[in-house]
């Protein structure tokens, strides 16, 4: 790697830390985003000469906080001056500046920093490029290529909820425990969100897809550094990087989805499994469970099968079951049916399914999966209209091929059954 | 002589590789050590998973407590580790200092003693 793109990485991990110390001092998102550029370009240009700082982050934060300071002081001279506390404020900061970071301190820095693109008024979507703008430091033009959306609409977005936060007025106070606690369900569940707008098939470069992915594990990583104790942050974590583990496998080389029992399991990361499967372990001994664990073990169970039908489904349902008691919804159900299927057959899955239809008459894989149980139990009309409606919801093409192919073999069966009777 | 070489480096810059990155940095390091698998004088290559897996245990009065997370928490991780046999020092650092060529890691050399090759399972699942 040459010297710019060694900087390169080591600008983008200093990141969170360096603009959630930065975004304290200055109690503003703008503000600090502009020291933090400053301190990079400086930093471009000064580290191929001298070589690396032994602590990069702490160095972008004096130099970035300096520079805005000497750019605040300008302003100051050109406009009016800011009130008297924030002067006061940005004072007690330089001076405790020279001190090295608290470790404290930086914890909840962070925290906050990723709390800031959580707030509950910003929609999923928001949040994401909030969070990926903010805190990952991904440009306006790579989000819109994720969201496939224009970069003026991106911009437009952000800006929006920089706003909305800004009047949220979220505290700096050092947060007690609880308030902490809550804190990091935000975070871990908009982490969540990048991760699975990567994820899904949905739209978007391929590319900029496994970045979103690759990004919300870093941020997790980064996030059960600062708690390391934590066991849904560590079941956060193992969940994604064992679903991320698959990815080389879930898309065939015309882009269409290769069902999980389809897959080519030597494509599958062995090192996200192997650390998956370590942070599910690590995390149970806490005996605390919780729907990332769980969602977790799940997705272990998964990897540990070298082939399809080494499944242990039995498992897979109880843990089903463990997450539809904590976290009850239709689409938990919906996926218990999938392992009641496998593990105890079609006829009680289709019981669990048929309820759901209500809740769930807009879901493609209620559809798919209603139109799959009904063919295994022999009912091929019933099956027909269920996929149909499932081809009618699909989002990708690749969804809508799946599906094609069971009516494909549904009316190979049916020509073949018609020939046996 | 056997030695570690320690790998060190700030595990968040690491884990920013995308995994191109990273597969160059095992290639490059790779060349360099074929002269010594020639030879068969080199050792496993050991790369331990990230420190947010470690669990760590201490002693805390008479009880064993356990800890989640690394030993300590240090700006640049230990996250890997290679044995070879060398003839001596000056070889060992030679043949360190071309595998690292072009990265910015820290290596420390450790002369080592072995007390028991051990056994690990025959079918060993390797790092991909």
């Amino acid at each position: 790697m040459n010297d710019i793109a060694w900087i390169e990485k080591a600008l983008a991990a200093a990141r969170p830390q360096a603009m959630a110390a930065l975004l304290r001092y200055f109690r503003d998102l703008d503000r600090a985003e502009e020291a933090f550029q400053e301190a990079c370009l400086r930093a471009m240009k000064n580290w191929p000469e001298k070589g690396p700082p032994r602590d990069p982050a702490a160095w972008l934060i004096f130099v970035g906080r300096n520079a805005a300071l000497d750019a605040v002081r300008r302003d100051a001279r050109n406009t009016q001056l800011p009130s008297d506390d924030v002067l006061s404020d940005l004072d007690d900061a330089e001076a405790g500046m020279a001190e090295r970071l608290d470790d404290a301190h930086y914890r909840d820095d962070i925290l906050r920093l990723m709390f800031i693109c959580c707030h509950p008024d910003l929609p999923a979507t928001q949040q994401i490029a909030l969070a990926l703008r903010i805190v990952s430091g991904l440009s306006v033009r790579e989000i819109a290529s994720a969201f496939l959306a224009n970069e003026k609409a991106v911009e437009q977005r952000i800006t929006r909820a920089k706003r909305r936060v800004a009047d949220a007025n979220i505290p700096y106070a050092t947060p007690g425990p609880a308030e902490r606690a809550e804190r990091l369900g935000a975070v871990a569940a908009m982490i969540y969100l990048v991760f699975n707008e990567g994820y899904s098939a949905s739209g978007g470069e391929a590319h900029i897809k496994t970045q979103l992915c690759d990004e919300a594990i870093r941020l997790a990583r980064l996030l059960l550094r600062l708690f390391p104790t934590e066991p849904e942050i560590m079941g956060l974590l193992a969940l994604m990087l064992l679903n991320h583990a698959r990815t080389p496998a879930r898309l065939d080389e015309d882009g269409q989805i290769v069902l999980l029992e389809d897959q080519d399991r030597s494509l599958w990361n062995s090192n996200f499994i192997a650390e998956g499967i370590a942070l599910v372990d690590k995390a149970m001994r806490h005996r605390e469970p919780g729907p990332y664990q769980i969602q977790a073990a799940i997705a272990a169970l998964h990897a540990h099968a070298k082939a399809p039908k080494d499944t242990d489904w039995q498992e897979i349902e109880l843990l089903y079951r463990m997450l539809e008691r904590l976290q009850p919804s239709p689409v938990v159900t919906l996926n218990r049916a999938v392992a009641v299927f496998k593990a105890h057959g079609a006829a009680p899955a289709l019981e669990l399914v048929e309820p759901l239809e209500e809740r769930l008459s807009n879901y493609f894989y209620f559809h798919g999966l209603r139109g799959a149980l009904l063919m295994e139990l022999g009912r091929g009309n019933d099956a027909r209209i269920s996929f149909d409606k499932a081809i009618s919801l699909a989002r990708t093409p690749a969804e809508a091929t799946h599906i094609r192919q069971h009516i494909d073999r549904l009316t190979g069966d049916g020509s073949k059954r018609q020939e046996a009777g | 002589m056997l030695y570690a070489i320690l790998c060190y480096h700030d595990e968040d810059v690491v884990e920013s590789w995308t995994k191109e990155e990273d597969d160059a940095v095992l290639a490059k390091r790779q060349k360099v050590q074929q002269a010594l698998v020639d030879e068969g004088r080199m050792g496993p290559s050991i790369r331990l998973v990230p420190t947010t897996a470690a669990t760590t245990i201490r002693a805390s009065g008479n009880e064993q407590i356990v800890i989640d997370g690394p030993f300590a928490e240090t700006k640049e991780q230990l996250l890997g580790f290679y044995i070879v046999d060398c003839r001596n020092l000056e070889e060992v650092i030679d043949f360190a200092k071309r595998m690292k060529e072009g990265e910015s890691c820290t290596f420390e050399i450790r002369p080592l003693r072995i007390f028991n090759t051990g056994e690990l399972p025959e079918k060993i699942e390797l790092a991909g």
